[in-house]
């Protein structure tokens, strides 16, 4: 039963909720904020009720598609998660979502959580989540105006994890050495996934790597096959550390332009149908082997898993697909140069030209220094971009790095207004073509609103 | 005409964009006709210390920084002071800028030795400086984005970059950003620094060929992209610190 002052930060709460509804306002964070304010236990005592506990996304990159993901097996399992689903995901958001799907007696309408935790956040949330799940997809560089150093960050989140109860398990990816050894202190229940198919990735090492050295003893890593930046079959000479067993494997993968298809394998057992991931891009593949270890962890079979996977829907910014006058606008959102090279993987994956919409801005949200799109790898992109639209608080940086990269003047034009840029994008792409519409937090939130006031989407947060 | 890029501890010492730096010194290159080669130079054996031109040193994560000052305090250290006495150039940033000076004091513990090629030393400081970062200098307006907690402070032999207009630059106090000594410059701009400020790029161009090719001009490119990319930033710099 909840203690009173649960009761008293709870009606707080719903009555923020209540208040910001009836302004027409798709608030996240207010309402969780004054919960926590009120009661900071707020979270501990609602998520303590919850029957099948609580799961944890973290990571730098695809923990919005992953929860995304498991939030369809889970609900194809006949479970109700509650979801903090709308990318408000620090301590505040992990409340809202609490919030919303409680009764006015504090207790929760659901009966599992599922939370998206920003990864600086994590360490600090953890403790009072008390999981029984936690996924970890990736550690790359990312907003390190905020973050600062990304072994520093690894070290704090490792220790937060060493903390939690032995019934707690970690789902970690074994091809990033930063997460693989997130389970060093712990001699707890781990399920690692990873992919081994020989033909992902390659052998010379990506410009930019953020893990080049053993988590371990510091010796400088060996790579069998570099995947995505410090991703892939690694391996310590010096102390014999080394990639974990996968137990849930991709055997092989095939890539796609609208999707990618996953021959699994690994400990936890095969299926005879291979699992069909309907967005594209390896990082998708990798979110979805993440999602389906995580329904494992939580006693859901991989068919099952699988099957819910097969109608899955992208979130605002994934890959979600908008029609604008007969052309396809892809929105891909970037935040990092990890994220952004993935991006440029599955564009060029699809063997086509890709038309591009790209916008960069500054805002916190976005992360306040934009150096990092010169550790991204454009100079990959820039050969074959057919043309660039460019547009964002820092457009000329973009334009910029586009033009270092190679891409020649009359393939690429700064354009100010998102809405200019959008019309711009599409009349220089013939009908029946797609453009890529990459973009940070704010910008994309930018461009979806210039598409809103034309009519082409509904507002975010009805998402 | 051909030029030889040094990139130190690309491996360790590569955060916050400071690979553009790379980027716009060999373009820029290109560009001109010069035929431009990079190569890295990481912890232990060097291949031969007398091949670069121009050695560029970037910012790294702690860990990083440990590695390398390391490294730097035995032969490839004095290999890297040697090449700066035959006339080769450093463009170096924040860690880079820090471990060339002579000294880092850090908050506890005994002082870790720097290379001693910029009279600077530099003291842990309490509060981060994170920012844009705008600096007035002879030449022009710096602009770039400072992240870090080191203070640095000049020697007599060391000039200052430029001063400080929006951010804290050096140290916070005294208004200094970066340091010039003959043909070596340290500062905090990252953003990355040269494709944004071309002028810098070109100096350590001319400096750097001069050392196997004598005085040479080098053509004006067209960098209307360049200045209005600063122009931007320098907007946002003002209407944002
Ligand atoms: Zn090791």
């Amino acid at each position: 039963m909840p203690d009173a002052l649960a009761l008293v930060a709870t009606a707080a709460g719903k009555l923020t909720l209540e208040g910001l509804r009836l302004a027409g306002r798709g608030g996240t964070a207010l309402p969780g904020l004054i919960a926590l304010t009120l009661d900071p236990d707020f979270i501990s005592a609602l998520a303590g009720g919850l029957p099948h506990g609580v799961v944890c996304v973290s990571g730098t990159n695809g923990k919005t598609t992953t929860a995304r993901m498991l939030s369809d097996i889970l609900r194809s399992s006949g479970w109700e998660a509650i979801h903090n689903r709308s990318g408000s995901n620090l301590d505040r958001g992990v409340a809202s979502a609490l919030l919303a799907d409680a009764t006015w007696s504090a207790e929760p309408r659901g009966n599992v959580g599922l939370f998206e935790i920003d990864e600086a956040s994590l360490p600090g949330v953890v403790g009072r989540l008390r999981p029984r799940v936690v996924v970890v997809t990736n550690l790359f560089r990312d907003q390190m105006d905020r973050y600062f150093e990304l072994d520093a960050l690894a070290k704090r989140i490792g220790e937060a994890l060493a903390g939690l109860p032995r019934e707690t398990t970690l789902i970690l990816n074994s091809d990033d050495p930063l997460v693989a050894s997130l389970a060093l202190r712990r001699d707890a229940k781990t399920i690692y996934f990873g992919v081994d198919d020989p033909s992902v990735g390659g052998v010379v090492p990506q410009a930019i790597s953020d893990a080049t050295r053993c988590p371990r003893c510091s010796s400088p890593l060996h790579y069998d096959r570099v995947i995505l930046a410090h991703v892939g079959e690694w391996s310590c000479s010096n102390c014999g550390l080394t990639r974990p067993a996968r137990d849930v494997a991709a055997a092989k993968i095939v890539l796609g332009p609208s999707g990618s298809e996953i021959v699994l394998a690994g400990t936890v057992g095969g299926i005879f149908e291979p699992l069909r991931v309907p967005i594209p891009g390896l990082y998708n593949a990798y979110n979805a082997l993440a999602a389906v270890a995580a329904a494992g962890a939580l006693g859901i079979g991989l068919a099952e898993a699988t099957r819910a996977l097969v109608n899955f829907r992208p979130a605002f910014g994934r890959h979600e697909t908008v029609q604008v006058k007969g052309r396809t606008l892809r929105l891909v959102l970037v935040k990092n140069p990890a994220g952004f090279n993935a991006a440029i993987g599955a564009l060029l994956e699809t063997g086509r030209n890709p038309r591009i919409l790209a916008a960069l801005n500054d805002r916190d949200a976005d992360g306040r220094d934009v150096s990092w799109i010169w550790d991204a790898d454009f100079e990959a992109l820039a050969p074959s971009v057919e043309h660039a639209v460019i547009t964002g608080v820092r457009s000329r940086d973009l334009a910029l790095r586009f033009k270092y990269a190679g891409l020649a003047e009359d393939r690429m034009e700064v354009v100010d207004s998102s809405g200019a840029a959008i019309d711009r994008a599409v009349a220089l792409a013939p009908e029946g073509c797609e453009v890529a519409v990459v973009a940070t937090y704010t910008a994309m939130l930018e461009l979806r609103a210039a598409l809103a006031r034309a009519g082409m989407v509904s507002p975010f947060w009805e998402d | 005409m051909d030029l030889h890029i040094a990139h130190l501890y690309p491996d360790l010492m590569n955060i916050y964009g400071d690979r553009g730096n790379v980027i716009a010194l060999s373009q820029r290159a290109r560009w001109r006709g010069i035929e431009a080669e990079v190569r890295p130079y990481s912890v232990g054996q060097w291949a031969d210390p007398d091949w670069p031109d121009v050695w560029f040193f970037g910012g790294g994560q702690d860990q990083g920084q440990d590695i390398v000052g390391a490294d730097l305090a035995g032969k490839n250290g004095a290999g890297l002071r040697r090449s700066v006495e035959g006339g080769a150039a450093i463009f170096s940033v924040c860690g880079g800028y820090q471990l060339l000076g002579h000294e880092y004091v850090p908050e506890v513990g005994p002082a870790i030795p720097g290379v001693g090629i910029l009279d600077v030393t530099t003291r842990a400081g309490k509060k981060r400086f994170v920012g844009n970062l705008l600096a007035d200098s002879t030449d022009g307006q710096l602009i770039g984005f400072e992240n870090h907690s080191g203070r640095t402070f000049l020697g007599t032999s060391a000039k200052a970059l430029g001063t400080v207009v929006v951010g804290n630059g050096n140290n916070g106090e005294d208004k200094t950003e970066g340091a010039i000594q003959g043909k070596v410059i340290g500062c905090y701009l990252h953003g990355s620094c040269l494709p944004k400020n071309p002028w810098i790029a070109d100096q350590l161009l001319i400096w750097a060929l001069a050392r196997r090719h004598g005085d040479v001009k080098v053509d004006p490119l067209d960098d209307r992209d360049e200045l209005a990319a600063r122009e931007q930033a320098i907007g946002v710099a003002r209407a944002r610190p």
